[in-house]
């Protein structure tokens, strides 16, 4: 990750060509109502202000239970923004589209939080 | 590795329990932590959680095959194995052969933001995930209460905890669950609300800068338990855990005897001397001749070619090496030689639980046939009366396994029968030494006030320091007072009473 950075040059221009894609990675537990929930509610922020330019990897982790190390997984669902970076993770059914937004830096955050 | 305590009989009613490892932890609970339940270990920043924790998995895997998983919240994998590593164990070899498993869960507050409804599963499955591919019986939880940093629901968090143990109950592994000392509980976040079965409690105070552990078993669902703080120390070998109480009395009866070094005490006991393995304490005010009897003992036993091992909390070296030479004993060749080693310390160098590792450290190395503790009574000034009673019922306890005889000496301020310490009751043969003061002089005295297992003389002699070593001269009574000092060389010189018996004369200085 770190190399990835460093790699990339700090021009505006070429920043925000990167920030411009979105790769999601959704982690649930089974088909349960909340995972439904989870994914229909992701699918309709990305329909909304993503288009075209993002991608949803599911990944329940009852079928993959030693990918819960690697993101780091407590809470589920949880959504990880793995780009653009830094990552960001989203823990919840993302019900709240409002913090959901916050949370993938669609929305810019309220006063007091950087 | 020391030799471990026999197990005692585990009652019938009581739960069935799973052994630490950890030497005095077994015995304050009774053979172990409860078998397939959670148990609370909760105490202040550095208070020796997460090293008792690993113990309990490390021993659970070498010494008792029940492979462990700890999941750490607070340390990465790296950081765990060098503090594995500091316990004087690598890890690795375990966990290549899948008998240990080492995770991190970071829980960083600002990475994570709440959209909604969620649990815990993923904990739930990356645990269950761990538990199963090794087959785990024992499982470390350090410190959960992370999770409260980086949850902000906290009425959500609290029942998914106790849904967590709960499941992990119903999994039947035994588990450890640890927690930081709160303000108004036990822990800060009321862990014990939840974890019912056992909870024990360690505390690291500092008074007067020196540093004391202690633990407690706080409650210990369908078992009886020892309630008493008791004193742990920790160095590069783990935790070793001092229970007040129980001076372990299995170790085999020794029945050969060595010299005291002076001839004339050895009569006293029997003609024969001090038991090899016993515990020896010679109590008596100042000046009375408590590191002359201690010096002579050591030379005695470096002369049949044994080593021996001097602490002393009070002299350095070379001044107990100057001053015996003045009673006519010179120790210079022994060390020379290193027949005898002196380990000259001041009390108030570390704390009790430091003293206690190095000198079981320095008896482990040297591993002398005698030991003397020269005096006991300073360590006092390091701790509690009842901390020094607990460290020296362990040390005795440590020696006596190892067949070394030991000598304290202790220094008592007023009557000699009040060694303030309460320690004579661990000792076999207490020596007490006097300073009586008639006729202008002070006059020293001996007795032997108890030697278990033997035939003692009972009476009080004259312990007279001379140039050529230690006498013992029989008292002279003449109308009803006890003659000692220049009155009684009087008497005894113009006839007019006669000795008791024909004890030995000689000069005095």
């Amino acid at each position: 990750m770190s190399a990835k950075s460093a790699r990339r040059p700090r021009t505006p221009s070429k920043a925000r060509a990167t920030a411009d894609f979105f790769d999601l990675r959704l982690y649930v537990a089974g088909q349960t109502t909340r995972s439904l929930a989870a994914l229909a509610n992701l699918q309709k922020i990305c329909d909304e202000h993503l288009e075209g330019r993002y991608r949803i990897e599911v990944i329940d982790l009852l079928e993959h239970p030693q990918l819960a190390r690697g993101d780091q997984i407590l809470a589920l669902p949880t959504l990880v923004r793995k780009l653009p970076e830094p990552i960001r993770k989203l823990v919840g059914d993302l019900h709240d589209t409002e913090r959901a937004l916050i949370g993938l830096d669609l929305r810019p955050r309220a006063p007091g939080k950087s | 590795m020391s030799p471990r305590p026999a197990p005692r009989p585990v009652l019938v009613h009581s739960v069935p329990k799973s052994p630490t490892g950890i030497q005095g932890l077994d015995e304050i609970t009774g053979g172990g932590l409860p078998r397939g339940r959670p148990t609370l270990i909760c105490g202040g920043p550095g208070c020796g959680k997460t090293i008792l924790s690993m113990m309990f998995l490390m021993n659970g895997a070498r010494q008792f095959d029940e492979p462990g998983v700890f999941l750490s919240f607070e340390e990465t994998v790296e950081a765990l194995t060098l503090n594995f590593a500091s316990l004087g164990f690598d890890p690795r070899p375990l966990l290549t052969r899948k008998k240990l498993s080492l995770d991190y869960v970071r829980v960083v507050p600002d990475e994570i933001l709440e959209t909604g409804a969620y649990d815990l599963d993923g904990l739930f499955i990356r645990l269950g995930h761990a538990i199963d591919s090794i087959g785990a019986k024992r499982v470390v939880l350090d410190t959960i209460e992370a999770l409260f940093s980086g949850l902000s629901q906290t009425g959500l968090l609290r029942a998914e905890l106790r849904r967590l143990f709960n499941w992990l109950s119903a999994k039947g592994v035994t588990a450890i669950v640890t927690g930081e000392r709160g303000e108004d509980g036990l822990t800060r976040h009321g862990l014990e609300e939840y974890i019912t079965d056992c909870v024990i409690l360690l505390d690291h105070r500092v008074k007067e800068q020196n540093a004391t552990r202690r633990l407690r078993v706080v409650k210990y669902r369908g078992s009886t338990h020892g309630t008493n703080e008791s004193p742990f120390f920790i160095d590069e070998s783990g935790i070793s855990v001092l229970p007040i109480t129980s001076l372990g009395l299995q170790h085999r009866i020794f029945t050969g005897r060595l010299s005291t070094g002076v001839p004339d005490l050895d009569t006293m006991l029997g003609g024969k001397g001090y038991f090899r393995g016993s515990s020896i304490l010679v109590s008596g005010g100042a000046g009375t001749g408590k590191t002359s009897l201690a010096g002579y003992f050591a030379d005695a036993a470096c002369r049949r070619g044994e080593s021996a091992l001097y602490f002393a909390f009070e002299e350095s070296a070379a001044q107990i090496v100057r001053n015996l030479r003045s009673i006519g004993l010179d120790l210079e060749p022994w060390l020379r030689k290193g027949l005898l080693q002196v380990h000259a310390a001041r009390p108030t160098t570390s704390g009790l639980e430091g003293h206690l590792s190095a000198m079981h450290r320095l008896i482990e190395e040297t591993r002398p046939r005698v030991v003397v503790v020269d005096p006991i009574s300073n360590l006092i000034s390091v701790g509690t009366s009842v901390e020094v009673k607990a460290m020296l019922a362990r040390l005795i306890d440590f020696q006596k396994v190892r067949q070394v005889t030991s000598l304290f000496t202790s220094l008592t301020i007023e009557t000699p029968e009040g060694t303030d310490i309460g320690i004579s009751s661990f000792m076999d043969t207490w020596l007490v030494l006097g300073n009586i003061e008639a006729n202008g002089e002070r006059t020293r005295t001996l007795n032997v006030l108890k030697s278990r297992g033997m035939p003692h003389s009972n009476q009080v002699r004259e312990f007279v320091l001379t140039g050529h070593g230690l006498k013992l001269l029989d008292v002279v009574r003449h109308q009803g007072r006890v003659l000692v000092g220049s009155e009684r060389a009087f008497h005894v010189g113009d006839g007019s009473v006669a000795a008791r018996s024909t004890g030995r004369r000689s000069p005095r200085r």
